[in-house]
């Protein structure tokens, strides 16, 4: 598949190799920014500053952006929504009846799918340059999250993909038996129901034969060491100032330029 | 100090136990894979509804929450409609449905959201109406919350529709019909072991 | 305390005085006083009926059985005089399922694991997960995928796992349940390593007792109602209690239940199913894709214009086998055998029309197909189960209803809906009931059944149907012999009617006992 390729060349990379909660809590700060900001000068400049910290990472930006089109196209429908049902006046560009797109309009509806873009990537970023496994001895050794709940929600992702694999497996088993020959809303809905509710009984005796295999284990019974230590070096250094440098130009610029604007605002 | 032990209180057990944490983040993991195949399934329809009248993508909505109520209902701990919609949340945008960090703050909002209904019953009472009160509250955190991050520049009657459908999704996907599946899960026997599926003698 | 050598550890003792458990919402106690020393170093193998407690047993001694209410045991239970609860890390414990005893995603941390939760200390974690990898022969990097691996593979990690603990008792419950003959004879021989070295007390659950009758000193047999049937040195006690075992449905070396005489083979009988040149692949267009090319080419078919034209003919998709040419015939059984991964499940999955075949064909004849199109692939559900029943793996995967009974009756009840069959003939349903010996529990939710009653009833929801096919995925695979021979009568009941029989499977006395003709991939 394109997307572990595409993270088979990413985890080598410069950021690929930094510390997996460095790399979170830079997203976390680029993201908080970009949240909090309307405007499409600072979801402009953190968008270009991600895509040129993806290129160091050995990525083509605009590749990405193909590969990922969902994100894209995504990005792409909120705005146009935005510009349906912003009441920003202006010259009206197109009216049928219920949506009216003026210029006003669809200059909010593009700022808003530059803002969807720019949020969307810190997530895609830490997503195919990390380790879950490096994720989650940094969340309970360095930021020290309950290691109880990060160890088991580690072992659960684990069965995330059984689940995907067992998806498809239960869409046949259920055919040979002669269920989802309804079309239409209901008779889908139906079917999805049954199956989804096969997969939570299976997911839930997998569940109860984990935590057996867990607590045979020693899990949960007191004080625990790790094999594995979270390690910070210069590339940390280095991965997290330009998260930061993002996050603060993003705003600076901003603000200095006068085009800031909060979403309260 | 294998005898048996008699006279123990019924009242419902605060603590968390390995079983209780390990299902409640499979219980998260399976949430996640529902909801993945649920958005494919759903994505002519969910693309159509943002494309023609956005607002209307509310009614689906409810199908984002499900981990939160289902892991109340099952688990019975406080704390548990926090943990499993925020790792549902995660795991959701892991498998690439939902893109970006915000998922942590959308997480942590709607699990708050079923938490508090659940804690004014002080994790006793887990009746339909209780259930369908943590959906819709869930799915009108959910409303709100979008329209302060994403859909600000909306007109503000759009954005009042937005949030009323969430809940109303919120109450009916999250709500009733996960407390219909926890009954029909305990009916299978895989609840046994649980706070939820303790038969009783 | 040295890292690597375990020089002074010993075996535990377990001391077991009148104990019992009673499942709270349950009539009978699962365990009946069962009063047993065991001593340190000792080798037990435990058998009994299914449902007789053992799992429970095991369970309680490796302290995780859940008490809901706080009131289910009785009796005294201790592993070197205390309460196993309290003995974290002096019990080991396995069970059967492979994939929920993997943890991590690497093979090295999944080991690691356990030291971690015992607080090991770092330096020494390491030397002792690699000592364990050794120990029981999984040659692999420590970063290796433990996705990747086989399920007796992934048996043997858990066992690694268990080992580099070091406990003092070691409890396998079915550990070889879920595996192949060969990863079992594997694990088998990496526990019989791993305990002679470490002295560890053992003590397994397992209803092959050919595969552990070396290993043990020691076997306890449970009856019917949870108690101590007979206990003793191993050849004493699978000598006397033989014929006790044969009617638990324990499978005791040297012995086939009886069954009854199957069908002569017959290579003139009328065929029902052939495949031509075909090759097979789980890499599968998205659901969609299948759906619109079932409505586009029955529509063709309709019309009298069958198009060629197939969407799935990709280059990239390597097959999981190719070049079969097979025919299922009326009455015949077909046996599909090969190694594990050689791409018999997805050629079953592909000859009853669930999945497309990547290359090749797949055709029904006439006798078969009726006013069908011959592509099975094209059939809807309801023309699908009145042809061929497709009996899988793994029996949850097919339970669709709320009670036994309402199971039996769907597939009937479907057909008669879209107009493709009588109706729900109460007194097949009935008989089936009966013969599967579900009667007493028809209104049952059938994910609260038994693992030999779930293999039962998903036959007979297959079987409700009246399909002319009959397909099914390793049906004995884990099956005590009662099981199995309940099984094969069945099918053998089938093929009388005319029923064609393919089964996917390991195992040679079914393919004996049903006279079929085998069909080896890979070869």
């Amino acid at each position: 598949m394109s997307v572990t390729t595409i993270a088979d060349t990413a985890r080598f990379s410069p950021v690929g190799r930094s510390n997996a909660v460095i790399k979170l809590l830079g997203a976390l700060l680029i993201t908080a920014v970009l949240v909090v900001s309307a405007d499409p000068v600072t979801s402009g400049i953190a968008l270009l500053g991600q895509l040129l910290l993806l290129s160091a990472a050995g990525q083509k930006p605009l590749r990405l952006l193909l590969t990922l089109w969902p994100i894209t196209v995504a990005a792409l429908i909120s705005g146009w929504g935005t510009a349906m049902l912003s009441p920003e006046g202006g010259t009206v560009l197109l009216n049928l009846g219920w949506i009216t797109v003026t210029t006003g309009s669809l200059a909010a509806g593009a700022a808003i799918a530059l803002r969807g873009l720019a949020i969307a990537l810190p997530g895609i970023t830490v997503l195919l340059t990390t380790d879950p496994t490096d994720l989650a001895d940094g969340l309970a050794q360095t930021l020290r999250l309950p290691e109880r709940f990060v160890l088991a929600s580690l072992a659960a992702l684990r069965l995330v993909e059984v689940m995907v694999k067992e998806w498809s497996v239960l869409a046949s088993a259920r055919r040979a038996r002669g269920a989802g020959n309804d079309r239409g809303p209901v008779g889908m809905a139906k079917e999805f129901g049954g199956q989804a509710f096969t997969l939570l009984v299976q997911s839930l005796r997998r569940a109860t034969r984990l935590a057996m295999t867990m607590e045979a284990r020693g899990f949960g019974a007191g004080k625990r060491t790790w094999a594995r230590v979270p390690r910070y070096g210069r590339v940390d250094l280095y991965t997290g100032g330009a998260a930061v440098l993002i996050a603060v130009s993003a705003l600076s610029v901003s603000v200095l330029l006068g085009t800031h604007r909060f979403i309260w605002q | 100090m294998t005898q048996v032990k008699t006279g123990t209180t019924r009242t419902p057990q605060k603590s968390w136990r390995v079983v209780d944490i390990v299902v409640a983040a499979v219980l998260a993991a399976v949430c996640a894979v529902v909801f993945w195949a649920w958005a494919n399934l759903l994505y002519p329809v969910a693309t159509t509804a943002a494309v023609a009248y956005p607002p209307a993508t509310g009614l689906i909505g409810g199908g984002w929450l499900i981990a939160g109520t289902l892991g109340a209902l099952i688990i019975r701990k406080p704390g548990a409609a926090v943990f499993c919609e925020l790792l549902a949340a995660v795991l959701e945008g892991f498998l690439g449905t939902h893109f970006g960090w915000t998922v942590v703050i959308s997480g942590l909002v709607q699990g708050a959201a079923v938490e508090i209904v659940f804690l004014l019953t002080r994790y006793r009472k887990f009746r339909l109406a209780v259930a369908a009160a943590g959906g819709a509250m869930a799915g009108l955190f959910m409303g709100v919350s979008e329209n302060i991050m994403y859909n600000f520049e909306w007109a503000l009657d759009q954005q009042v529709v937005y949030a009323s459908l969430t809940t109303l999704s919120g109450a009916i996907i999250a709500g009733v019909l996960m407390w219909l599946v926890t009954r029909a899960l305990q009916k299978t026997g895989v609840l046994n072991g649980l706070a939820s599926g303790a038969a009783r003698r | 305390m040295t890292s690597h050598v375990a020089v002074d550890q010993r075996g535990a003792e377990v001391v077991l005085t009148e104990f019992g458990w009673h499942y709270p919402g349950r009539e009978q106690p699962s365990l009946n006083s069962v009063s047993a020393h065991i001593r340190p170093g000792e080798r037990v193998l435990l058998l009994g009926p299914s449902g007789a407690g053992k799992s429970t047993l095991l369970h309680a001694m490796a302290g995780v059985e859940q008490d809901p209410d706080g009131e289910s045991r009785s009796g005294e239970l201790t592993v070197n005089g205390v309460d196993p609860r309290d003995a974290r890390g002096a019990v080991g414990f396995m069970h059967q399922d492979p994939e929920t005893q993997v943890i991590l995603a690497r093979v090295g941390d999944d080991v690691a694991f356990g030291l971690e939760n015992l607080a090991v200390p770092r330096e020494q974690i390491w030397a002792r997960v690699g000592a364990a990898l050794a120990e029981v022969g999984l040659d692999l990097p420590l970063d290796h995928s433990t996705t990747e691996l086989s399920g007796g593979q992934k048996q043997r990690l858990a066992l690694a796992g268990t080992m580099a603990m070091r406990p003092q008792l070691l409890l396998l419950d079915e550990p070889t349940a879920s595996v192949g003959e060969q990863g079992a004879a594997e694990l088998r021989d990496a526990v019989e390593r791993a305990v002679a070295q470490s002295g560890t007390t053992m003590i397994v659950v397992e209803h092959r007792v050919g595969l552990w009758e070396s290993v043990v000193d020691r076997v306890i047999v449970l009856n019917d109602d949870g108690r101590v049937a007979f206990d003793g040195p191993t050849r004493e006690v699978l000598g006397d209690a033989r014929e006790l075992l044969q009617r638990q449905g324990t499978w005791v070396p040297n012995w086939t239940p009886r069954t009854m005489a199957p069908p002569a083979r017959d290579e003139q009988a009328t065929p029902l199913l052939e495949a031509r040149g075909l090759a097979v692949s789980r890499t599968q267009p998205g659901s969609r894709t299948v759906a619109r090319r079932r409505r586009r080419e029955r529509k063709a078919w309709a019309k009298g214009t069958p198009t060629q034209a197939d969407i799935y003919r990709n280059e990239n998709v390597i097959p999981a086998a190719a070049d079969i040419d097979l025919s299922v015939r009326a009455g015949q059984a077909l046996a599909i055998t090969g190694e594990n991964g050689a791409g018999k499940s997805t050629l079953a999955l592909t000859l009853a029309g669930l999945l497309l075949p990547c290359a090749g064909t797949v055709h029904a004849t006439k006798a078969l197909a009726g006013d069908a199109p011959a592509d099975p692939s094209l059939w809807e559900g309801t023309e699908l189960i009145t042809r061929i029943g497709s009996v899988f793996q793994h029996p949850e995967h097919q339970f669709l209803c709320s009670t036994v009974r309402a199971e039996l009756e769907y597939g009937p009840h479907q057909a008669a809906r879209r107009g493709a069959g009588p109706g729900v003939d109460e007194e097949r349903i009935e008989s089936l009931l009966a013969r599967l010996g579900l009667g007493g529990i028809a209104d049952a939710n059938p994910f609260t059944l038994s693992g030999g009653q779930k293999r039962r009833l998903s036959v007979a929801t297959v079987l409700a149907s009246a399909p002319d096919v009959l397909i099914l995925d390793e049906p004995t695979f884990g099956q005590d012999a009662q099981t199995w021979r309940e099984l094969v009568d069945m099918l053998v009941e089938e093929l009388e009617r005319g029923t064609a029989v393919v089964a996917v499977t390991h195992d040679r006395e079914l393919i004996t006992a049903l006279n079929a003709v085998e069909l080896r991939l890979g070869a």
